[in-house]
């Protein structure tokens, strides 16, 4: 069987196509746009001005864009390793498990410095474990990860429930949540550093666990690309057959990336819990866990990728939330749409415009998208 | 008999929380046995509810309402298909797509639409499917004339006539003494939609294991590449299996708006479309044992309602949480292989690359 398509040029393939992708995306949610009764250009220039356009704006673009760089990479991890992590809303939920525990014990006699890496190992080994028994069932019983992870999303969201209305939920209060945690629990925030720039910053809730996110992308890249593990889990995504004839344990390969992939999925909690809400709420996670399937897809599942689209989906949900303001027809779930479209076009539809794009490559050169060789095959 | 009317409670409306489950599994059935994963139906839900209730209450007709769900639904499965089919992309990344599209685009046109935060226009008598009770069968009867005066009322009679010994039989069965009231309760009582879903059931069975469509549609699950060498398309197959899915998605949506809710509200399938994918795993991709998985699913969330707070005996207070979670819990459970083996059509989630 040959396969389906023919190659392209790098800057094509990681550059040309997902544009193309991207702008229709766009193009089609500008529809949208114009199907509720408003202009699409002037929602646009809205929302841009809204994400960038003043300090205030830059720092919470910027704080929702952490929380997507945690999700991206979660997805993007298990996607290098064939594995469709769906399960990051319920294992980032589920961290927040983690996070109250160290939260709710230390806050009064540990200054932040301590309680930060300690909620980080926290959240981690909680999103880890949450990950680990659809891992344990896809690798060794067959079952369907997919299936599995969105199962353990609604779990999540029982357990979580059950305790935040029950045992977590201080005697005297009525809101589902937590205690607020005292200032030992509270993380620095980031603005100063905007404001060197000269922005000014009434409050946004940008804070240290950006810079986590930035580190965690780069350690990402180094796992992926630069050590045996990174390879192992790329060739397995592959193809698991070769995995397999190469020795590689395909147990311990699905396992150790669907763990890393929920460690990640689960400091992703860090950012709204200890950054920004001070107590683990109901719900707190609001999506963002498929909002990281989008970003994955869209960064192309390498971190740089996933950094900037991350950004740009973090500049939806401020700018979206301007845009509301502005246009009382739009509200923040055109966000949803624009998600929904990015998912369908750069992940779904991704091949869509490659013949077309490939044949205007081959009547310019031929060689570039070696029609030789697929001539020779009797193609 | 305190006891027997909340048994009987509960079960009533274990049937009615579980006929949108049935439908979004049996549509879940078509498009899953033809070898494409259907991640979509909670999507697909949502606009069907959306549509339904919204060409309902503009046109104040239930069955307008009800053809634009099916066709809003069938469009968003035709989006599936161009996505997973055509294109060979992702089938669970389309999947997810659609259920993003579904749940933003609900919110934004109902709020443009209708502008009220999201919901459509409480439905009026007329604009929603109504119950068939007892009340309504003996009136029938009672009232029931065949008359000729024009064509329109031609019709009628004659869709009086073939339904009448029917409703002799059921109006003869309500007044029993004793079981009357149960079978009124149980049995009647219930909108079209809900005669509907439990017909599928064996519908869909004898579609798929006694009809060449789907001898052809359970083959192109299995193996498509020797459902191609017999010369018959894929494509189209699958196509076929995915308007299938779209029209019983579509019944499922109208359902939840427009029989259950007199009305849209924004994520009204709240996650339907998911238990609807477990109830699929657990019936092994079987229609019958779907119902019955649906049936189960439905009882636990009937059971969690009415418990709430109250304790068992023997086990004592049982979260409704526990009670909730507990369909996903039991899917889990099964697909790891500890209550028989749930086995997928085996080309499922692999798009067909046509041989060259």
């Amino acid at each position: 069987m040959s396969t389906p398509y023919a190659k392209l040029p790098a800057w094509a393939d990681y550059g040309l196509i997902p544009l193309i992708n991207l702008s229709v995306a766009f193009i089609v949610a500008g529809f949208v746009v114009m199907l509720v009764g408003e202009n699409p250009l002037r929602a646009a220039v809205i929302l841009v001005e809204g994400a960038f356009g003043k300090g205030t704006g830059i720092a919470f673009t910027l704080f929702y864009a952490t929380t997507f760089i945690f999700t991206g990479l979660s997805v993007a991890v298990a996607a290098h390793c064939g594995l469709f992590n769906i399960g990051t809303e319920g294992q980032a939920y589920i961290a927040g498990l983690g996070i109250a525990i160290v939260c709710l014990s230390f806050d009064s006699v540990l200054p932040w410095w301590v309680n930060f890496p300690l909620a980080i190992v926290a959240a981690a080994a909680v999103g880890a474990l949450w990950a680990l028994i659809p891992a344990y069932l896809q690798a060794r019983r067959g079952s369907h990860i997919v299936i599995t992870t969105i199962m353990f999303n609604f779990i999540a969201a029982s357990l979580m429930v059950y305790l935040l209305v029950g045992p977590l939920k201080p005697a005297a209060s009525q809101a589902p949540q937590t205690r607020n945690f005292l200032a030992g629990a509270e993380l620095p925030k980031l603005n100063w550093i905007l404001e060197l720039f000269g922005a000014k910053i009434r409050s946004a809730p940008l804070n240290i666990t950006f810079l986590l996110a930035l580190v965690m992308a780069f350690l990402v890249w180094l796992l992926i690309w630069r050590t045996r593990l990174g390879y192992e889990m790329r060739t397995y995504g592959h193809s698991p057959k070769a995995a397999r004839y190469a020795g590689i344990s395909e147990t311990r390969i699905i396992i150790t990336a669907m763990m890393i992939s929920g460690a990640l999925a689960g400091m992703m909690a860090l950012n709204p819990v200890m950054g920004d809400q001070h107590n683990v709420a109901i719900d707190f996670v609001s999506g963002a866990g498929f909002v990281g399937i989008a970003v994955a897809l869209m960064g192309r599942l390498h971190p740089v990728g996933i950094v900037l689209a991350a950004i740009l989906f973090g500049m939806l949900y401020q700018g979206g939330a301007e845009l509301a303001f502005e246009m009382p027809a739009i509200s923040r779930d055109m966000i949803v749409i624009i998600q929904g479209l990015v998912i369908l076009f750069a992940g779904a539809l991704e091949h869509m415009f490659r013949p077309y794009i490939q044949a205007l490559f081959a009547s310019f050169s031929p060689r570039s998208v070696g029609m030789e060789a697929v001539k020779g095959k009797g193609a | 008999m305190d006891t027997l009317n909340a048994i009987v409670q509960v079960l009533d409306s274990t049937i009615r929380l579980s006929v949108p489950l049935l439908l979004a599994c049996l549509a879940g059935l078509y498009s899953e046995r033809s070898g494409i994963f259907d991640i979509g139906l909670e999507g697909k839900m949502l606009v069907g509810a959306f549509a339904g209730a919204a060409a309902a209450s503009v046109f104040h007709s239930a069955f307008i309402g009800l053809g634009m769900a099916i066709l809003i639904s069938v469009a968003f499965a035709m989006v599936h298909g161009f996505a997973s089919i055509t294109h060979r992309g992702n089938q669970i990344v389309s999947g997810v797509a659609i259920n993003f599209i579904a749940a933003g685009s609900t919110i934004i046109l109902g709020q443009a639409w209708f502008q009220q935060g999201g919901r459509t226009p409480a439905l009026q008598p007329g604009e929603r499917f109504e119950s068939i009770t007892a009340d309504v069968i003996s009136n029938f009867l009672a009232t029931y004339s065949f008359s000729t005066a024009s064509v329109a009322d031609l019709l009628v009679s004659i869709r009086g006539l073939i339904l009448y010994l029917p409703a002799l039989l059921f109006d003869a069965l309500a007044r029993i003494p004793g079981f009357g009231p149960i079978f009124a309760e149980l049995v009647l009582g219930h909108s079209v939609l809900v005669y509907f879903a439990f017909a599928m059931v064996p519908f869909t069975w004898w579609v798929l294991f006694r009809t060449r469509f789907g001898l052809r549609l359970r083959a192109v699950g299995e193996n498509p590449a020797a459902v191609d060498t017999a010369g018959i398309s894929v494509t189209w197959l699958r196509y076929r299996a995915l308007i299938c899915t779209g029209i019983l998605t579509g019944v499922a949506g109208a359902y939840l708006s427009m029989v259950q809710n007199g009305g849209f509200v924004k994520d009204m399938t709240a996650g339907k479309g998911y238990i609807a994918l477990a109830a699929l795993i657990f019936a092994k991709w079987k229609p019958v044992n779907a119902m019955f998985a649906c049936l189960l699913f439905g009882f636990l969330d009937a059971a969690s309602i009415r418990l709430q707070g109250s304790p068992l005996p023997v086990i004592g207070k049982v979260p409704a949480q526990f009670m909730q979670a507990l369909p996903y819990v039991l899917t889990v459970i099964l697909l790891a292989g500890f209550i028989g083996k749930a086995i997928p059509p085996r080309a499922g989630g692999v798009p067909y690359v046509k041989e060259r």
